[in-house]
This record gives C-alpha cells, structure tokens and sequence, in this order.
C-alpha cells in the first residue's frame, strides 16, 4: 500500500512541477515531422533545414530581437502522432508559428486545430489541396498536387508522349491519392487513357499490380508515392522485367541514395534541382552540406524557405500576435527563397514552377522547368 | 427482487462509503487544479487520457480477469464507440447547443454499437477456448480495422476523422469514468458476477453445476465491449480527431498490459496501473521511444515473476489503507466485505 | 492464361515464405502447445542477421554463407528466447504463456528498433533478379531460389522428422510428453531442437522476404507473421505438412485477390478464413479434433 502511494504522491508532485514552467524570451516556431520510421529521411530534412534557417537568422539579430528557437516534435508519418504533437506545441511548449505539418495528410489532421486557434501555420511541403482551404491562417511554401499531378501529366503526354498510362497510388495516403487524381484528371482532359492500380499503406508486396501492369500495355507508369514504396515498387518492377518508364511526384526526392540503380532512367517532379547552377541555391546547398554532411534534398530547401518567410512577416508585423502575423504572411513577398519566389495567392499557396528531373547514373539531371501556366 | 436490492445496499453503503468520499475529495483537488488553469491543457487532456485508459483496462477486466479468457481485440469496441459517437456528434452538432447532451447522445449511440458488435463477434468467438480465442478476438480486432478503413464514404478512410466536436471537459469525463467503475463493480458482485467467476476458475465444473457458460461468456463480453465503446467515445470527443490505426492491435496490447500489471481481476490493480502506464511516458517524453519497450519487458517479468501482478484479485480497502499510514483503525460497519 | 500463370508464380513466391515461417509456429506449437507470438520477430532478426553479414562485414560472403550464418544466429535467437522466457511456463496456464509470448513479441520489435533504428535499411537481392527463363516465363532468380530453396528445405525437414532418431523423439514429445521422458528423451534438449529449426526457417523466410522487398525493419514480422500463423491454422496447427500446404495456399490466396479483386479486402478476407475455419474445423485442413478431458 505505502509503496503506491508514495508512486502516486510522487505522480502529483510530478505533474504540480512540471506545470509550473519558466518562460524564456526566445520566439518559437513548432516543427512536425516524421523523425523516425520509415519516412524520416522527410523529416530529419524539414527538421535540419529550418534549424539552419533559425541559425543564419540567429547569427543576423534573431526575430524581432529576440533568440529563434526551432522545436520539433515526430510525428512519425501518422495523422494522429500529429495532432498529438501539435497540442503539445500548442499547450507545453506554447510556440508562435507552425512550420508544418510535413506530410499533407498530417497537416490535413493538424489544420482543423489549427484553424480554431488562430495560429499561423506555413506548411513547408503539404501539397495537398485541401491543405490551405477554407483556411486564412494556413499557408504553404510548396506548390500544390493539383498543380504537380497536372504538370507531370502535361510532362508524360508531350515530353514522353504517352498515351496510356497505369497511375498507381496509395489509397490511404492523402499526398499520393491528390497527385493521382489531378494527374487523371488532366488525362481525361486531353482525352488520353489510364488505368487507376491502388495499393494500401500496409501492402509490401505489389508484385500482383506490377505483374498486371506489364502485360497492359502501358506506355508509362505514374507512382506518385513516397521514397519508402517507390524504393520497394521499383525493385519489384526491376525484378518482373517491367521496361516503361516511372514517372513520380517531389516525394521520390532522395530516391537515389539507396536505389539509384533501380530509379536510373526514371522522372519526377520536384521543386528544385541540387544541381541548378543559380547562386542562392548553391550557397544553400554548400553551407547544409557543411553542416550536415549530406546534400539537401528539395524539402530541406523548402522548410529553410519556410522559416525565412515566417520570419520575414513576423518582422513586418512586429510582434507575435497571430492575427497580425496573418495579417503579414498575407500580403508577403519574399523574393530570394531557394525554391523560388514566396508570394501566396488568395488561399495561401504560392505560385511558382516545377522542374522535372531524370535519374541518371545517380545523380539528378534537370530535365525540364515548367512555369505556372 | 427486495433480495438483490438489499444486496446492491449493503455493497453500496457500508465500509464502501469512506471510498465516496475519497474520490469526492480526488475530484475537488484536480478539478481546481484543472480549472484555475494551475495545470495547462495539456496536463488536462492527460488525465482525461489516464480516465479513458481506467475504463479501457477495468472494462477489459470484466473480460479478461474476472472471465479468464484472452481478449486481444479489446480496442476495435473502443474504435467502433468512437467512430459511432463521432459521427453522431458531428451530425447532431448544430441541432444540439448543450456539449454535455451532445455527449450523452453520441455516447449512447456508441453503447448500442459497440455492445451488437461485442455480441456478434462474441458470440461465435466465446465457443472456442484459451489460445483460440485469443487468436480469434485478434482476428476480429484486425477486420473491424480493416472495414473501418474501407467506409471511406462514411468514416474517411486511412486518413482519419477530423472535425470531432470537443466537446469534453474533465468533469464529465471524470464523472463519467466514477460512474463506470461503479457499474463494473456493482456488476462482479452480483450473481452474474459471481457466474463468471466461478467460470474461470473451472469451466467444467460449473457447467456441471448448471450455469449456462455461453450465456454468462456472452454477457460478460458484451458488457465489456459496451463500457469499452464508452471509453472509446471519451477518447473521441478529447482530442477530435481519429483513424482506424488507433484502435490497433497495439492499442488491444497496451490496455491488456495494464490489466496484467494491475493484477488480472482486481479493479483498483486497474485503476493504479492505468495512471501510471499513461502518465509516466507522456511526462517522461524524452523517453518515449523506450515506452513499449518498458510495456513487453514488464509484461514478461511479471508473467515470470509475479504473474497475479500489483494487486492479484484483491482491491483497495481504504479502511485498511488507512490504518497502515495513520495508525487509526476505522471500524468497518458488521455487513459486507472487502471491496 | 499467361497472366494467370505470371501471378501464380508471384503467388508460389509469397507462399514459400508463409510456408517457411509457419513451420515454425506449427513446430512450436506442436511440442509445447504454445503460440509462440514472437516467432515473427525471429523471421525480423533473420533479416537484420542477413543484413548485418551482407553489408557491414569487412569482407564480402558468398550468398550461401550470409544465409547459412543468419540461419544459425536465428537458431540460437529462438534457443534463448525459449530458455529465459518459455521453460519456467511449462507448466503455467496456458494464459501465461500466452502473454510472455505476446510481452516477447514486443519487447523484440523495440529491441530491434533500439539497436538499428526505426529507419529501414535498404537490402538489395544478393543475386541477380535476371530473369530467367522456363517454359517461356520469364522468372526472376531471386523468386526461383526463394520457391526453390524453400521446397528443398522443407523436403529435408520432412524426411529428417521421419526417418532420424531426434526427429522421430520430436514427434514422440508432440504425441505424449511424459510417455516420451519415460521412453528416456531429453525432453529439453528435444524442444530446445524443435525451436532451433523453427527459427532458423523462419529467419531463412525472413531474408528471401527482405531481399524481394528490400525494407528490412522492426515492424518486418509483424504483418508476415500473422499471416503465416493463419497458414499454420489453416493446415492444422501442429501438423508440419499442413503448414507448408497453408502457407502456399494464403500465399496464392493473397496474390490472387490483390491482382483481381483488390489488395484492399486482402486483410479482411484472410483474418475472415481465419475466424471460418476456427469456427468450423479449429483443426485446420489436416489437424485432429482433441477432446478436452476434465
């Protein structure tokens, strides 16, 4: 008996402690992101480029004078670790900004909390639609699935010029179901055939999809799918003798470190190229490879963006108060980010260009740009 | 019919009176805590979690330790009450003004749910023995999963349920909580409690001795699968949000761990174990990577070790309780027994 | 009908490693009537093991070695776990035991993520998925080794349980414990084989699994072993044959709904199989009716 209440005493105790915390001067912008499990190479890189934004600012005088402070919480891919992650952003941690959710269907989650709050949110790389709808205070630094899936059907109908296509897509996530169907969409527009090949979050084995896709008679395949699936899909493709090419969205950037032999030959869309040769990228490139020993991929890129920008309204609206901040990401225009320029539209999207990349030998080859249009 | 309320009296009253005022005294201190905002939101939802894992593990109990059968799918009732308070909520929503009758509504709608699936599942499930059931109630809790994802139509599929009226406050869950303790425990000392008892410590046997095993499998189950849907409801309207992935088979893993912890047929075993299961890895967050390690390990040394687990079949007697920390002997009123 | 045949083979492929890894429940079972839940974790290590000699050794292995090496790291594995966690509770209710394995099962999944990080390793195939060609299919290497070699081991298992004497003392403990320590077997020493080879087909199903997936991760076992258990179920728990036939035949099963119907229903209508058949033949397709004695 004594012992349990001695655990409890100590639980009370625990909890009267930890209520009573010192607040710091410092700004906080919440970070949410796969940090481990089998996506974490996203959010490790969303988590590492802000902290390098909130470092270069730092060493500049900080966010309205005061120290920025970078807090990220894992949400490991998963609608619900998010939303728990958030209100403990929200509630222990008490940040100013969300620069998150990372994966669309965590922000999809996370935003309705976040539209009862107030709180701005600037998603570095949620490109589902739904995203920033019906929502003033969210935002995003990426362009969106309708936009992705459209160009990269425009891409495989002129550029590769495909007439029948097999889209296959995971049907339980939100990111790689939006960029399906924009994409088919934009088939049934030019009147160009596909046929629609789904596959679940838990299915390992797409043997049975792939040995179907290759007696169909397609002239390409679209899987806009994460690195994860993409890896495992185009392994098994390679082992079924599947020759069309793959054509993916921005989330098979990072396909080369592990299966640049299976992606060789393949396209995706992504939102820059580590290879273009314009001086901000590459600065940004040098001093992230400095810090972390490895090459950025686009979502880095996008979460530095991401933090720059929210720091830039902050400084116009000159204080943290969240309709102000708003107010100010609103009528932002933040000329000089590594992905292009950051002005939103009346929903919160920015509007800029694709660049379709080539896997060759490894490295990313850009193949083409296209321009919002 | 006078006999069995004169029975639930005398459980109700007597040395069980000192344990109402007890839990008065709980809710007044942490009510004010959570009210004068001593403690911040997020040590609020915590313990409305904590009281949601109390009905889980108790009502788990009904099933496991008082029943003795193995019960891995606990958490697709809580998932099915969720879903069904959910959605009856988020129809209700702009009907109903008054948060706490939204939440009696939707709770009712996920009892009525929750305990037909308890009797269907149960009901070929319950034929099958030990390992078998086990593996069957494992089954179901996949399936129910499984459909959940797939009325996508209705439920939103694989990417959750989001726009939950939150509409929970830490009194209604706690009351709530109180009043389901109450309905189990009143339950176990009545004569179908007593049925089901005797059915796990010899099955044969009592059906020698006439009692209908499959009726009194059944209505235990089904009781625990209803109390389960209302935990599952609680849990809904707290955080407003839910996926099938929630109520997985982990889930149905982390309710039995607490329910071996405690003691497997004691309901303050429970109640201590749910509080310090749940509480501990959320404000021990650094850690939480090691919390389903701490989980299995724990699981293993006690089957080894101490198998009956905190409290074996016994309960809190806070007579005797106090007794040990004060030195005062309070005298037990002549009737009853030990809680 | 070529389409057909293409995706029985995928089926064959995915029933060798069903089929591998619920010889080990079966076994398992068999001997001490237990489900060992952890099993699936075995076949998880297995393919950590292979990673691990594949990749992080200072010299290259030959691809029997790497396979042979993991086989025998996950016998031991299987060997330890039963001797810490499973022998005390011989002769505990069976309730207990169940728990132990369900707290082992866990407890392997978060050891695994401790040592290797949640993050998947990536595992090439170690040999060459050229196709190979046969009665003009085109097969991949990789899928003609994972069916082939799993017929072969299968067949030794099966002869080494008839014809030797340790295999013969395996059956005997299966049939009747203390008649067999009475006969003068090694109970112990028998059970402790029985786990041994258990594991070691079920790391070997691991690695074909990992090879033609390529994500090695703690989660591995979890999903496979599942599905493997219900193969063993299905062909009658305990009955060696009857695992290998339950295995082939999810596996097609499977693969057969995934390429036309959806891989959508996959889960509910195996887990549905699972509930037919213990409502109506618990023994599975080859098993025996036991009765309860009082």
């Amino acid at each position: 008996m004594k012992k349990i209440l001695t655990i409890i005493s100590t639980l009370v105790l625990a909890v009267l402690l930890s209520a009573c915390g010192a607040k710091e001067d410092t700004v906080k912008f919440g970070v949410i992101g796969p940090l481990t499990g089998d996506y974490s190479m996203y959010g490790i890189a969303v988590e590492n480029g802000a902290k390098l934004a909130a470092a270069e600012l730092n060493a500049d005088g900080g966010v309205l004078g005061k120290t920025l402070e970078i807090i990220a919480y894992d949400s490991k891919g998963e609608a619900t670790e998010g939303v728990n992650a958030y209100n403990r952003l929200r509630d222990q941690d008490e940040v100013n900004a969300l620069i998150g959710g990372t994966f669309s269907g965590v922000t999809l989650a996370v935003k309705q909390l976040a539209v009862e709050d107030g709180m701005p949110v600037l998603s570095p790389t949620a490109t589902n639609p739904d995203v920033t709808l019906n929502a003033a205070n969210v935002f995003r630094a990426c362009y969106t699935d309708s936009y992705q899936g459209s160009v990269a059907a425009v891409f495989a109908a002129d550029s590769l010029s495909a007439t029948n296509v097999a889209v296959m897509y995971n049907r339980d996530d939100a990111y790689s179901q939006g960029l399906a169907q924009a994409f088919m969409d934009e088939f049934d527009a030019r009147s160009l055939s596909y046929t629609a090949f789904e596959f679940g979050a838990t299915d390992d084995d797409y043997s049975a999809i792939l040995t179907n896709i290759k007696s169909g008679g397609y002239d390409a395949v679209f899987l806009p799918a994460y690195v994860a699936e993409v890896g495992k899909a185009l392994t098994q493709a390679d082992a079924l003798g599947l020759e069309m090419p793959f054509i993916g969205g921005d989330g098979w950037d990072g396909i080369e470190a592990d299966y640049a032999a299976v992606a060789e030959g393949n396209y995706f869309a992504n939102h820059y190229a580590k290879t273009d040769e314009s001086e901000v990228i590459q600065d940004f490139v040098a001093n992230y490879t400095e810090e972390y020993g490895e090459a950025p991929n686009a979502l880095a890129a996008l979460a530095y963006d991401a933090v720059y920008a929210m720091a830039a309204a902050m400084e116009d609206a000159g204080s943290t108060d969240y309709e102000a901040v708003v107010a100010a990401l609103t009528a932002l225009d933040y000329q000089n980010a590594v992905t292009g320029s950051i002005k939103f539209d009346s929903n919160g999207d920015p509007i800029k260009s694709i660049t379709i990349i080539k896997v060759v030998e490894g490295i990313h080859v850009v193949e083409t740009k296209i321009d919002a249009s | 019919m006078k006999h069995n309320i004169e029975k639930i009296r005398r459980a109700l009253y007597g040395p069980t009176l000192i344990n109402y005022i007890v839990v008065a005294v709980i809710f007044i201190i942490l009510f004010t805590l959570v009210s004068t905002g001593a403690v911040n939101r997020y040590i609020s939802n915590l313990m409305i979690l904590v009281l949601v894992m109390i009905i889980m593990s108790t009502s788990l109990n009904v099933a496991t330790g008082f029943l003795g059968q193995l019960h891995l799918g606990h958490a697709a009732f809580m998932g099915i009450g969720a879903y069904t308070a959910s959605l009856i909520a988020i129809g209700l929503e702009d009907a109903i003004a008054n948060g706490f009758v939204l939440f009696l509504v939707s709770t009712a709608g996920a009892i009525v749910t929750a305990g037909v699936a308890g009797l269907i599942i149960g009901a070929p499930a319950l034929r099958l023995r030990g390992d078998y059931l086990g593996i069957m109630t494992l089954g179901f809790g996949e399936m129910v999963k499984t459909i959940i994802t797939n009325l996508k139509g209705l439920t939103n599929g694989a990417q959750g349920l989001y726009g939950i009226p939150r509409i929970m406050t830490f009194p209604i869950a706690f009351w709530t909580t109180v009043v389901v303790v109450t309905l189990i425990f009143l339950f176990m000392n009545s004569r179908h409690g007593r049925a089901i008892l005797s059915i796990r410590e010899d099955e044969i046997a009592s059906e020698s001795v006439g009692i209908n095993i499959t009726r009194y499998k059944l209505t235990g189950f089904v009781v625990a699968s209803m109390f389960a849907g209302v935990g599952g409801s609680i849990f809904a309207f707290s955080i407003g949000f839910i996926a099938p992935t929630t109520f997985n088979f982990l889930k149905s893993v982390e309710i039995f761990v607490i329910v071996v912890l405690g003691g497997m047929g004691s309901l303050s075993g429970s109640i201590v174990a749910s509080i310090v299961l749940v509480a501990m890895p959320e404000l021990l967050r650094d850690f939480s990577q090691y919390r389903y390690l701490l989980y299995s390990t724990l699981l293993i040394i006690i089957m080894l070790f101490r198998p009956q687990g905190l409290m074996g079949t016994k309960e809190f007697n806070i007579p005797r309780l106090f007794k040990r920390i004060f030195g005062v002997y309070k005298e037990p009123s002549s009737k009853g027994s030990d809680s | 009908m070529e389409l057909f045949i293409n995706q029985l083979i995928n089926g064959l492929n995915t029933g060798s490693i069903y089929a591998l890894v619920a010889i080990g429940y079966t076994m398992v079972y068999g001997i001490i009537r237990l489900i060992n839940f952890a099993h699936g974790e075995i076949m998880m290590f297995g393919s950590y093991f292979a990673f691990i000699f594949a990749y992080m050794m200072p010299f290259e292995l030959p691809f029997v070695a790497i396979i042979v090496i993991a086989m025998v790291f996950a016998a031991l594995m299987g060997m330890l776990i039963e001797r810490i966690a499973y022998k005390k509770l011989r002769t505990a209710p069976r309730i207990s035991a169940l728990i132990t394995a369900i707290g082992m099962s866990l407890f392997l999944q978060n050891l695994a993520q401790l040592i290797f990080g949640a993050t998947p390793k990536v595992m090439h195939p170690l040999v060459s998925t050229e196709p190979v060609v046969i009665l003009g299919y085109n097969i991949s290497l990789l899928t003609l080794l994972t069916i082939g070699l799993s017929i072969f081991f299968m067949v030794v298992l099966t002869l080494f349980v008839r014809k030797t004497k340790p295999g013969k003392a395996m059956r005997a403990v299966s049939q009747d414990k203390e008649a067999a320590i009475l006969m003068g077997i090694n109970v112990n020493k028998i059970i402790s084989l029985t786990f041994a080879i258990g594991s070691a087909l079920g790391a070997l199903g691991g690695i074909f699994y990992a090879m033609a997936y390529s994500n090695v991760e703690p989660t591995l076992g979890v999903m496979p072993g599942l599905k493997a258990f219900i193969a063993a179920v299905f062909g009658g728990i305990g009955n060696i044959t009857g695992a290998m036939i339950g295995g082939y035949l999810i596996g097609i099963i499977e693969t057969m709904v995934k390429a036309y119907i959806s891989s959508k229903w996959v889960d509910a209508i195996v887990f549905g199989l699972l509930i037919v058949i213990l409502l109506f033949k618990p023994s599975g397709l080859l098993g025996k009716n036991v009765k309860e004695k009082v």
